[in-house]
Formats: C-alpha cells, structure tokens, sequence
C-alpha cells in the first residue's frame, strides 16, 4: 500500500513539472497563452568590410544595410550596385557568374529568374549576440584533426 | 465698341473727381496687400500636406510609399512633406512649377491614374519627369537640407563616403542620380536598359 501510494505521489509531481514544462517552449520562458515583450531591435551591420565565408559555398554575406531595399516585380535595387554594368562606377563585386546559369546549366545573358531575390541566399548582418550557442567549427578545423 | 473703350481709357488717366489722393493711394496700397497676401496664402495652401493628399490618387499611392521610408520616419522626428521635395522654395520657380501643375489638375479631372492599374502604367513617365527636374536643378530640393559642406564624411559608412568624394564633391553626379526610389517605390525600367544613360541599371541585369 505504502509503495503505491509513494509511486501516485511521485508521478503526480512528475506529471506536474511536466505540465509546467510544456507551457514554456522553445527559447521564450513566455507561457504559451502570453505575449512576450518583444526583443528590442538591433541595428545592422554597416561596416562594409568582406567577411570571411565559414565554408566554401556559403553565399557570401552582406556587410551593408539593406533595409528598405525594393525587391520586387518591378525593380531589384541591390543591382544597380551589383550588376554587370554598374560596377565599374560602384565598385561592388559583380553578380557571380553562376547567377547567370538556368537550372540546366546554360548561361544566360542576364541573371537567371530563380536567382533574382537576392535575400533568399544573402543577408545582412545584425549586431546582435547568439542566443544560443552552437559547437559550429570551420572546415579547416575538422582536416587538421587526427583521423 | 472702339468709342466705349476710348470713353474708359479717358476715364482711367483723368484725375478723379471724387476720391481724395490719400484714400487712392492709401486704399490701393491695402488692397494691394490684401491681395498680395490672399494670393501667396492660397498658394502656401497648396504646398500642405493636407492638400496633397486630400486626392486618392497621392494618399494611396505615393503618400502610402512614403510612410516607410526615413523621408516620414526616422530617429529624430524631422521629416519632409510633398512639397519639401517637389516644389521649388524660391518665389519665380515655385510660380513655375505651380502653373505647370495646372496640368495635373487635368489629370486629376480625368482620371488619368485614377486606379492603382493606371498609376502603374504612369509611374515611370511620372518619375523621369521628376528625375529630369532634379537632374536640371542639380538636385536643389535635396540641397535646400542635405548640404554637402556640411557633410562629415567621416561619420558615413565607407561605402557612402567614398562614393560621396567620388562623385558629390567632384560635381560628377547630383544627389537624384544615385539616390532614387529612397521617397517612393521606384518604376520598372526595364524600357530603359537600351539607353546609354540608364537612370539606373535595370533588373536582373
């Protein structure tokens, strides 16, 4: 009887911390049913220096401000730094060329459709720190480790 | 008819009969002021804010377009109106500019971009018209606050300092020539990627 009754004890105080548990999820201590206060909002990076890829095919990141910056059916105006023609006068780094290629592999004279939302691989940094931490190492990290 | 206007022309350079001297010129030069400042008033109230966007034409396109960027939001509250921009501050060219409004009056009586699909097909004739302005003013609008003797290019980002020094202070380019799109959302231009001067390199690109 003594053991039954301590088993009920202990799992309804299990299933009590789980059920408080549950109502806090992922990084917010927030309960379920309440807002957060939201985050306040960092700043972008701006200072135009080039970062260092972590691997090699990382799409390279951006190290300006892109706020406001129209991308639509209408206009892409993150080329009219980085396309062919204006770099000579702003001196961005042109469009890769692989921009250029359709899906079968076939160059085209202007950037490919599927490679115009330039955000989708690109993005502009916050200055902000992680909130959580991750055991990422760069790839040159990993070949000078003993086999 | 030629006698009757001959009788008023006589009339107008004969002395008066009845009116003293002082009441013609004092009361002239009231109602000149009266008339002057009436004027100058009405005009001032069609450079408002209100004014502009009292047409939906303005309110829900370009008005709407406006509220995102930092001409109408920003950290330190100071912001620009319609008029800041697309109105000339001096007295003769804003008399210009306001006769040559008389032709979106027009525009305004017969829809000419009365729905959001005929604004489209307006918006790039609309915006070069305005480019062209800013071009042959060399940007006076954006000078009447931006002021590139004011400017502490070390206080910019690398990027806008060095092209600031390149091309502002050499007198190479006017503010409108890089700087478009940053008040209203900008045109298709693809119709322009042939020219040899493209107001900016079209998409896609």
């Amino acid at each position: 009887m003594k053991y039954i009754l301590t088993s009920i004890a202990i799992l309804t105080l299990a299933v009590s911390a789980w059920a408080a548990d549950i109502s806090k999820t992922g990084l917010s201590s927030t309960p379920l049913d309440q807002n957060a206060p939201p985050p306040r909002m960092s700043p972008q990076s701006n200072d135009d220096l080039r970062k260092a890829r972590n691997y090699p095919e990382q799409p390279p990141i951006i190290p300006h401000k892109t706020e406001d910056y129209q991308v639509d059916a209408r206009v892409n105006e993150c080329m009219t730094c980085h396309s062919r023609r204006a770099v000579a006068e702003s001196q961005a780094p042109m469009v890769s060329i692989t921009h250029f290629m359709d899906r079968d592999g076939q160059f085209l004279a202007s950037v490919s459709p599927r490679r115009y939302f330039c955000n989708q691989c690109h993005v502009s940094q916050h200055e902000a720190s992680p909130p959580v931490s991750n055991s990422f190492v760069d790839v040159d990290h990993v070949l000078s480790q003993p086999q | 008819m030629m006698s009757r206007l001959k009788r008023l022309w006589n009339t107008l350079w004969r002395p008066s009969v009845h009116y003293s001297l002082a009441f013609l010129t004092v009361g002239g030069f009231i109602a000149g002021v009266i008339f002057w400042g009436g004027f100058n008033t009405a005009m001032e109230l069609t450079n408002t804010e209100k004014f502009c966007t009292g047409c939906h034409e303005m309110r829900d396109n370009v008005f709407a377009e406006l509220k995102t960027t930092i001409h109408y939001s920003n950290r330190s509250g100071v912001r620009a109106i319609c008029s800041d921009c697309h109105v000339p501050h001096d007295w003769t060219d804003k008399i210009a500019r306001k006769m040559q409004a008389s032709k979106e009056v027009w525009g305004k009586i017969f829809g000419t971009i009365n729905t959001p699909e005929k604004f489209e097909a307006k918006r790039l004739e609309m915006a070069q018209r305005e480019w062209a302005r800013f071009e042959s003013n060399d940007s006076l609008e954006c000078r009447n606050c931006h002021s590139e003797k004011s400017m502490d290019f070390t206080r910019q980002s690398l990027r806008a300092s060095e092209a600031h020094q390149r091309f502002l202070v050499s007198g190479e380019k006017t503010c409108i020539d890089c700087h478009k799109g940053i008040a209203h959302e900008l045109p298709d231009m693809r119709a322009t990627l042939g020219q040899s001067h493209p107001p900016l390199a079209a998409a896609g690109n």
